[in-house]
C-alpha cells in the first residue's frame, strides 16, 4: 500500500471559526492510477497534497490514519518530509508557466532536480536531463533543454515538469490538473505520457481532474468528491454504472458532440450529500 | 446581420487572423472553434472594437463599423469574457457594475432594470451588493452576462464563456443563454474550443486554424462527421474520443 | 439605516453599497489588527497627531516665551523636558513643532498623491505621445535629488514653510506617477476595462472612476511610507536654515539652532530628534501595516 488515508479533515480559520474544507475523506493507493474527480471546492487538490503536507500554514489538519508508504506523515516533521517531496513522491501541477524557474532552462532545471536527490557531477546531472527529455518524448531534447520556458509551449512545459518530476525516480506521482490548461490534442499524448511512464516504472498515480471521462480513460479507479467529502469510489470500467446521483449528474450535464440534446441536465443538489 | 468580409489582424509583424469572411444572421448562434492561437478569440475581439489593427470590412445592421466605434455600436453589440475572476471589476459591487452601461448610455429606470437584470440571470437580489470575490465562478459569469444585457444589445459576442466553469454550471449557463436568446431575439457569436459545446447551441459554424477559417459547416455535419477539412476531422475525432467514458478495459 | 453593530459588519448580504463597503473596510481593518507592529506604529502616530492639535491643551506656556536666565536648564517639574538655548520650554516648542512638521507633511502629500496619481493613471492609460510626453517630464523632475532641488528653490525664493513645502513637493510627486503609471498597464489589458470599454465609456470616465480606484492601495501605502522621508526631508531643510525660520518651533530648525550645545546640555537638540525619529518611525510601521492590508495579492 503507497498510501493510506483514513478519516482524513482539512479546516481553515475564518472570521466564524474554523470550516471544514475536507471531512471525513478515506481512500488507500497502491501501485495503480487513482483518479480524484470533483468540481471547484471538493477538496480534491487538498486532499492529495495533505500527502506531501504541502498545505497552506493555517490549515489544520487531523486524521486517524495518513500514510506514506511506511511514513506517518501526521507525526512526521519538516526533515522526514522534505525527504520524501521530490524524491519519493512528486507533485505536476496546472500550468508550467507558473510552475517552471522563468531564469532557468529547461535543462538546468531537471539537471538541479536530479543533482538534489541523486547527487552527482553538473555534467552528469546535464546528460541525465537529456535523457529524461528523451523519455519524456520530446524530439529534440538538446533544444529543448538549453531553451527557457517561455520559449516553450504549453505541451512541452508540461512535459519539461514530467521530466523533473521523473529525475529522483520516485514512487508516487501526484498529477494535480495536469492538462486543463492545454488544448485537446497535447491534452491527449500528455496523459498517454504519463500513463506510459507510471506503468512502466511501477509507480502510484493519483490524477486529479474536473474532467470525469477524461479521467476514466486514463485511470483504474475513480473517487468522486463533492463538498470536501467523499461521494463515489468506483473502477473507471463501471463508471456508466454510478450509483450517485451526484456522479450521474455530472455525466448527464454534459453536452455530447455525437447527439443532440434540447437542453442540457442541470445538476439537482441535494443537500443530503453533505451529511454523508 | 453581421457581415465579415476578408478580415486580417495584425499584431506587430505577426499576422493571427488572415483574410477570414463570414456572415451571421439575425437571431442565429455562430459557432467558431479552433484550438489556442487559431485566432479566433482576435475576430471576435476585433469585431467587438477592441483591437484597432484590422483590415477589412465589418458590417453589424447596416452600418460598416470605423475602427472608432460609435456609442450606439455598443448599445447594439456586447461581449461575455471568457475569464470570470477578471471580468469583474475587483473593487465594485454587482450593483455598480450593473448600473454602469446604464449611467454611460444615459438610460432611466436604473433601480428597475438592475433588479430585472438579476432576476433573468437567476441571480438573487441578496447578491446584488456583493463583490465579485464573494461570488462563485457560475455566479459571477451570470453578472457578466447581465451586465452584457443591461444596454439591451441585439448581439452578444461570446468568447469561451464557460471554460473556466465547472461542468454542473456550464450546463445552468449553456441554458441560460439559450433561454436569454429565445426570450429577447439575440444574435450569437460564440467562441469556445470544446466542440460539443458550440455544436450544443450553434447552428453553423466556422473551423479556425492558424489564424484562416478553415471551414464553414451545420452543426449537424460536424455532428455526423460530414467534414471536409482535415483539422476539423481530428478536432471532431478527438472531441468523441474523450467525451464519453471508457467503459471497455 | 446604518448600525455599525458588528453583525452588519461581517454580514455576507449587505443591503446597499454603503454597506458592503463598510464591510469591506472592516474586515481590512480586522486583518490590519493582528498586525502587532502596525498597531503600534498606529497608535503612535495617532497620538502625536492628537497631541499637536491639542497642543494649547496641554501645555499652558507659549512656544516663544523666553526665559534668558534659565536657558539650556535640564528637565524640572517646571519645564519638564528642560529650556533650550534661549529659555524657551522645550516640551512646549515640540508639541507645537509637532502642528509644523505634521501639517507640512499633510500639504505635501495632498499636493503630490492627486498629482503623480493623474499624471500617472493618464500616461499609462492612453500610451503613445501622451506616455512618452509626460513620462519626460516626470524624469526630468525625477532626476533631482530631493534635497538639491528643495535647496535651489528654496533659495530662489524666500526661505520659509510654504517654501519648504513647495519645494519637497515638486521632488516628491514623479515616484508617484510612475507608481500609477506601473498599475495602470497591468490594469489596461484586463477584461473588466475592456467591458467598460465596451459600454462607450469615454477615456477620462475609464481613468477616474475604474483604473484610480484600483491605484489607490499602492498610492495610499506609499504615502505612508513617504511621509517619514517627508519628515526628514522637513526637517532637514529646518536644519540648514531653509524651512521653517526661527522662531519657529519646527523640529529640524530646534535642532540646528542648538546643536552647538549636544555636548553638555545634550537633551536640547536631541529631544527634537527622537520626535523626529518617533514620528518617522510610527509612519514606516503604519505603512507597512497597511501594505500588508490593502497588498494587490489580497485582491
Amino acid at each position: 500500500m503507497l498510501v493510506q488515508i483514513d478519516n482524513l479533515r482539512i479546516r481553515f480559520p475564518t472570521p466564524h471559526g474554523l470550516s471544514d474544507a475536507v471531512r471525513n475523506v478515506s481512500l488507500t493507493l497502491g501501485q495503480e492510477k487513482l483518479g480524484i474527480v470533483g468540481e471547484s471546492g471538493s477538496g480534491k487538490s487538498l486532499t492529495a497534497r495533505s500527502i506531501l503536507k504541502l498545505l497552506p500554514g493555517n490549515a489544520v489538519i487531523t486524521a486517524d490514519k495518513l500514510i506514506f508508504d511506511d511514513i506517518d506523515v501526521m507525526s512526521a516533521d519538516e526533515d522526514a518530509m522534505r525527504r520524501i517531496r521530490g524524491k519519493r513522491a512528486g507533485l505536476i501541477l496546472q500550468d508550467p508557466k507558473y510552475s517552471l524557474n522563468p531564469v532557468m532552462t529547461a535543462g538546468e532545471q531537471i539537471a538541479e532536480a536530479w543533482r538534489i536527490h541523486r547527487g552527482g557531477s553538473r555534467r552528469l546531472a546535464y546528460r541525465a536531463a537529456i535523457d529524461l527529455l528523451v523519455q519524456v518524448q520530446i524530439r529534440d531534447p538538446a533544444r529543448v533543454a538549453a531553451a527557457y520556458p517561455h520559449e516553450l509551449s504549453g505541451g512541452m512545459g508540461q512535459r519539461v515538469m514530467i521530466a523533473m518530476m521523473l529525475a529522483p525516480d520516485p514512487e508516487l506521482l501526484i498529477a494535480d490538473e495536469p492538462t486543463s490548461a492545454l488544448d485537446a490534442t497535447v491534452q491527449a499524448e500528455i496523459l498517454r505520457l504519463i500513463e506510459d511512464l507510471v506503468s512502466r516504472r511501477g509507480m502510484g498515480l493519483i490524477l486529479i481532474s474536473h474532467d470525469l471521462p477524461l479521467v476514466s480513460h486514463f485511470c483504474d479507479r475513480v473517487v468522486v468528491m463533492y463538498a470536501g467529502r467523499v461521494v463515489e469510489e468506483l473502477r473507471a470500467a463501471d463508471l456508466l454504472h454510478a450509483n450517485h446521483p451526484y456522479t450521474r449528474g455530472l455525466l448527464e450535464c454534459l453536452p455530447a458532440l455525437s447527439h443532440r440534446q434540447r437542453r442540457l441536465a442541470v445538476m439537482q443538489r441535494d443537500p443530503s450529500w453533505l451529511e454523508e | 446581420m453581421i457581415e465579415i468580409a476578408a478580415l486580417s489582424v495584425r499584431f506587430g509583424t505577426i499576422e493571427a487572423v488572415r483574410d477570414v469572411s463570414f456572415s451571421v444572421e439575425r437571431g442565429e448562434s455562430f459557432g467558431l472553434v479552433g484550438e489556442s492561437g487559431s485566432g479566433k478569440s482576435t475576430v471576435l475581439r476585433a469585431l467587438a472594437g477592441l483591437n484597432r489593427n484590422w483590415s477589412g470590412r465589418m458590417t453589424v445592421g447596416n452600418e460598416v463599423l470605423a475602427p472608432q466605434r460609435s456609442k450606439d455600436f455598443f448599445r447594439r453589440v456586447q461581449m461575455v469574457f471568457q475569464d470570470p475572476y477578471g471580468s469583474l471589476h475587483p473593487r465594485q459591487t454587482v450593483d455598480r457594475l450593473l448600473s454602469e452601461p446604464l449611467l454611460v448610455h444615459g438610460m432611466d429606470n436604473i433601480e428597475r432594470r438592475i433588479l430585472r437584470g438579476l432576476n433573468e440571470v437567476a441571480l438573487p437580489a441578496a447578491m446584488r451588493f456583493r463583490y465579485p470575490h464573494q461570488l462563485s465562478g457560475g455566479q459571477r459569469q451570470r453578472v457578466a452576462i447581465a451586465r452584457a444585457l443591461m444596454a439591451e444589445p441585439q448581439v452578444l459576442l461570446l468568447d469561451e464563456p464557460t471554460s473556466a466553469l465547472d461542468v454542473s454550471v456550464q450546463a445552468e449557463v449553456l441554458n441560460l443563454l439559450m433561454d436569454l436568446q429565445q426570450a429577447h431575439g439575440l444574435t450569437y457569436i460564440l467562441v469556445s474550443h470544446n466542440l460539443a459545446v458550440v455544436a450544443h447551441l450553434c447552428g453553423r459554424i466556422g473551423v479556425m486554424q492558424a489564424g484562416e477559417l478553415v471551414e464553414l459547416l451545420s452543426a449537424d455535419d460536424l455532428r455526423a462527421g460530414r467534414t471536409r477539412h482535415p483539422h476539423t476531422a481530428s478536432l471532431r475525432e478527438l472531441s468523441i474520443e474523450l467525451e464519453e467514458p471508457e467503459t471497455s478495459l | 439605516m446604518i448600525v455599525l453593530s458588528r453583525d452588519w459588519l461581517l454580514s455576507e448580504t449587505p443591503v446597499s453599497r454603503a454597506q458592503a463597503a463598510w464591510v469591506r473596510r472592516y474586515r481590512g481593518w480586522l486583518q490590519f489588527r493582528t498586525n502587532g507592529l502596525a498597531m503600534v506604529g498606529l497608535v503612535t502616530a495617532a497620538i502625536m497627531i492628537f497631541m499637536s492639535l491639542a497642543a494649547p491643551l496641554l501645555t499652558l506656556q507659549d512656544p516663544s516665551a523666553q526665559d534668558l536666565a534659565g536657558r539650556l536648564a535640564p528637565p524640572s517639574w517646571q519645564h519638564w523636558l528642560g529650556t533650550d538655548e534661549l529659555g524657551r520650554d522645550i516640551y512646549t516648542r515640540v508639541l507645537y513643532g509637532g502642528r509644523i512638521t505634521l501639517g507640512m507633511v499633510v500639504a505635501v502629500v495632498l499636493l503630490v498623491a492627486p498629482v503623480g496619481l493623474a499624471v500617472g493613471s493618464i500616461a499609462g492609460y492612453l500610451g503613445g505621445l501622451a506616455d512618452r510626453a509626460l513620462m519626460r517630464v516626470t524624469d526630468v523632475f525625477l532626476a533631482f535629488p530631493r534635497l538639491v532641488l528643495a535647496l535651489a528653490f528654496v533659495a530662489a525664493l524666500k526661505p520659509g514653510i510654504t517654501s519648504a513645502i513647495i519645494a519637497i513637493a515638486l521632488t516628491s510627486w514623479p515616484p508617484y506617477a510612475r507608481l500609477a503609471r506601473a498599475e495602470t498597464l497591468t490594469i489596461r489589458g484586463s477584461d473588466f476595462i475592456a467591458a467598460v470599454r465596451l459600454t462607450g465609456a469615454s477615456s477620462f470616465r475609464v481613468i477616474l472612476r475604474h483604473i484610480v480606484p484600483l491605484c489607490l492601495s499602492s498610492v495610499i501605502v506609499r504615502v505612508t511610507l513617504d511621509m517619514s522621508g517627508i519628515i526628514l526631508t522637513a526637517a532637514g531643510l529646518g536644519f540648514l536654515g531653509m524651512g521653517a525660520q526661527p522662531p519657529m518651533p519646527e523640529w529640524g530648525t530646534m535642532i540646528a539652532a542648538s546643536r552647538a550645545f549636544i555636548l553638555e546640555q545634550w537633551w536640547v537638540p536631541t529631544i527634537p530628534g527622537v520626535a523626529i525619529f518617533v514620528a518617522s518611525l510610527a509612519f514606516n510601521l503604519l505603512g507597512d501595516g497597511m501594505r500588508d492590508v490593502l497588498d494587490p495579492k489580497q485582491r
